[in-house]
């Protein structure tokens, strides 16, 4: 009897990437488990953790919001050197009604996923129209303007910070609430990016002039997934906040801005599941690095260069192709 | 009161020339947004404080080494990392920021901070004008940005390599077809360009103590400069320094020190919103916004 290699995902793959004609169990399964990793994975492991790696897994999803939050923006072609903007005024409104206004983590995380996002896109309006390095510039600036600002006018606690907010009830349902929002934020993500609308993000990225002139204003797209990016970055914040009962000017920090660009890259960009993948990669690693101190952020760094330079697609797409690429041996008819 | 504010705002705008020329060099002639310059300027003040005080050597010739060591850099970086990601803006912007931020934090882990950190002056005392007193590393910085300026004119007008390097900041593929290595030049462009952060770091540096934050600071003086000026345009950088160098002397005169980086910082998001060209710049509109 003779045997030959076969693509296992042959004859799921009809017509193009996201085009599949499953027929049995075995393909949907071929499909399915993917998409189960990270569910599972995140949903399921995280009880059995020790609190210390709970709070690991924490800080982890945060940075894991923001890479995705990141990768959105990237995909309409804004590129973002300061995600720590969002960050830190999605933590600097829930701090401030939490702290002033005595709300509970209930409506201050909501208000200001919401608030933050739309005063990140107003402020950003007038910039909108920049493009590549231009944006990056006055993204990279804002977040290091908005803290000497804190810090020369003193307001909203000045260089002190807003301390005592109200923490999670408990670990746990901090745990599950960022995590639901990582997976929420991962597969609608990847859902928008996968429709009619997600095509015409694409396309501006690609090249912006062609899609104007098929007549779609593109900066109506912008501004949206400008807004959806900048929420989901808020929200982060907001949560960051209120875990860590702090609310300062650390919130505009470099980590905020650096790591989630790190994520992506390592992970891949463009794929949402990659700046995940890199978020739960690169996190972890520098908790157990811990001991080195500054070096974490110099072991960034050149992660940065080292995967630009050799693998520029990321993790993500590399596993992925490799995946479809799988074989098993078939009999010869 | 008005006075010592002018003649501090001069010595300040020279600074700031400094610290933009050689970014402004690299950009202008490869296109290559350098995002590790400050880096590389720290990098050049703290290996003069090792030469110096590790090894030993006389104050002239660790000078002299660092510059030369800082331009070596610049080639190296240009060859290993540029080379392979050039012309993808996004690219070049995460390595070298990576980059940057992987020299500037090694220092900092190796426990680079305090106040020992410090280069000794060229020429110590001071000069009176009026009742304004003005030390004389001060006015030497302030010639050095002078003369280097001229230098560079002088250096990109009546040189081959100089011209080389208009060639390709002009238009690269005609430059090409006369034998110019576009490589080549954007190498010696980004040598040029560090050995130059590393000039301003040895002249500046002795004003104060050498920090880790410095190189942040030094990153966004050198980018608003340029973007107020125009990136690639020399003239603009002057102008924009000037600019820029009186506006923060006042408001550090007459506001207090602490919203002396907001003036640079809020000059590089206003040009970037109203004229990202800058006041004087000649790169093309429509690639920068849309």
């Amino acid at each position: 009897m003779k045997k030959r290699k076969e693509r296992i995902d042959r004859g799921i793959k009809a017509r193009s990437e996201d085009i599949f004609a499953l027929s049995s169990y075995r393909e949907m399964l071929y499909l399915l488990v993917p998409r189960a990793i990270p569910v599972v994975g995140l949903l399921g492991v995280a009880p059995f953790l020790s609190p210390y790696w709970q709070e690991v897994f924490i800080s982890t999803s945060i940075y894991a919001l923001l890479a995705i939050s990141w990768d959105l923006l990237i995909s309409a072609g804004l590129v973002s050197l300061g995600q720590s903007l969002f960050y830190g005024i999605g933590s600097y409104i829930a701090g401030a009604l939490n702290h002033y206004c005595g709300w509970s983590p209930l409506f201050t995380i909501p208000v200001a996923a919401l608030g933050g996002g739309l005063l990140c896109t107003v402020l950003l309006l007038p910039v909108l129209r920049l493009r590549g390095i231009y944006f990056a510039m006055v993204m990279l600036v804002l977040p290091l303007m908005l803290s000497r600002l804190v810090e020369a006018t003193r307001i909203l606690g000045g260089t002190e910070g807003l301390p005592g907010l109200t923490p999670f009830p408990n670990q746990l349902i901090a745990l599950y609430v960022v995590q639901l929002a990582v997976l929420a934020a991962l597969f609608g993500f990847r859902r928008i990016m996968a429709s009619d609308y997600g095509l015409v993000v694409k396309g501006i990225n690609d090249n912006d002039r062609s899609v104007m002139s098929a007549g779609i204003n593109i900066y109506l797209y912008k501004t949206q997934i400008l807004f959806i990016g900048a929420s989901v970055g808020s929200f982060a914040g907001a949560l960051g906040t209120h875990i860590d009962m702090f609310a300062g000017m650390p919130g505009f920090a470099l980590d905020y801005a650096i790591m989630p660009i790190a994520a992506a890259v390592v992970g891949g960009m463009r794929t949402f599941v990659g700046p995940m993948l890199g978020a739960f990669l690169l996190v972890p690693l520098s908790e157990i690095l811990r001991a080195l101190g500054a070096l974490r952020i110099v072991f960034y760094g050149l992660f940065l260069v080292v995967f630009i330079v050799a693998l520029p697609e990321g993790i993500f797409p590399y596993v992925q192709r490799k995946y479809h690429q799988l074989e098993r041996w078939v009999e010869l008819e | 009161m008005l006075l010592g504010t002018l003649i501090y705002g001069f010595i300040n705008s020279c600074i700031l020339a400094l610290l933009a020329l050689g970014f402004n060099l690299t950009f202008g002639i490869s296109g290559v947004a350098n995002f590790a310059y400050g880096a590389i300027y720290i990098f050049s003040g703290f290996l003069t404080w090792i030469i110096l005080n590790s090894i030993g050597l006389p104050y002239l010739l660790s000078v002299v080494i660092s510059i030369l060591c800082a331009a070596i850099i610049g080639l190296l970086v240009y060859y290993i990392v540029i080379l392979r990601v050039k012309g993808l803006a996004l690219s070049e912007v995460i390595a070298t920021f990576g980059l940057g931020l992987a020299i500037m934090e090694l220092f900092r882990y190796f426990d680079f901070v305090g106040f020992k950190y410090t280069l000794p002056v060229f020429f110590d005392g001071s000069v009176g004008f009026g009742e304004v007193y003005v030390d004389y590393q001060r006015l030497f910085i302030a010639l050095i940005a002078v003369g280097l300026t001229l230098f560079l004119y002088l250096f990109t007008r009546h040189s081959k390599t100089g011209l080389a390097f208009r060639a390709i900041a002009q238009d690269e593929r005609t430059a090409l077809t006369f034998g110019i290595d576009s490589d080549r030049i954007g190498a010696l462009s980004m040598a040029f360009g560090a050995a130059l952060a590393a000039i301003a770091a040895i002249v500046i540096l002795p004003l104060g103590t050498i920090a880790v934050e410095g190189g942040y600071e030094v990153l966004i003086n050198a980018l608003a400069v340029c973007i107020v000026g125009g990136l690639g345009s020399t003239v603009g950088i002057l102008v924009a320094s000037v600019l820029i160098g009186y506006a923060q002397t006042f408001t550090a005169n007459y506001l207090g020190p602490h919203w002396m980086m907001l003036v640079s910082l809020i000059a590089i998001a206003v040009v970037l919103t109203i004229k990202p060209s800058g006041l004087f710049s000649r790169q093309k509109e429509l690639e920068e916004r849309i």
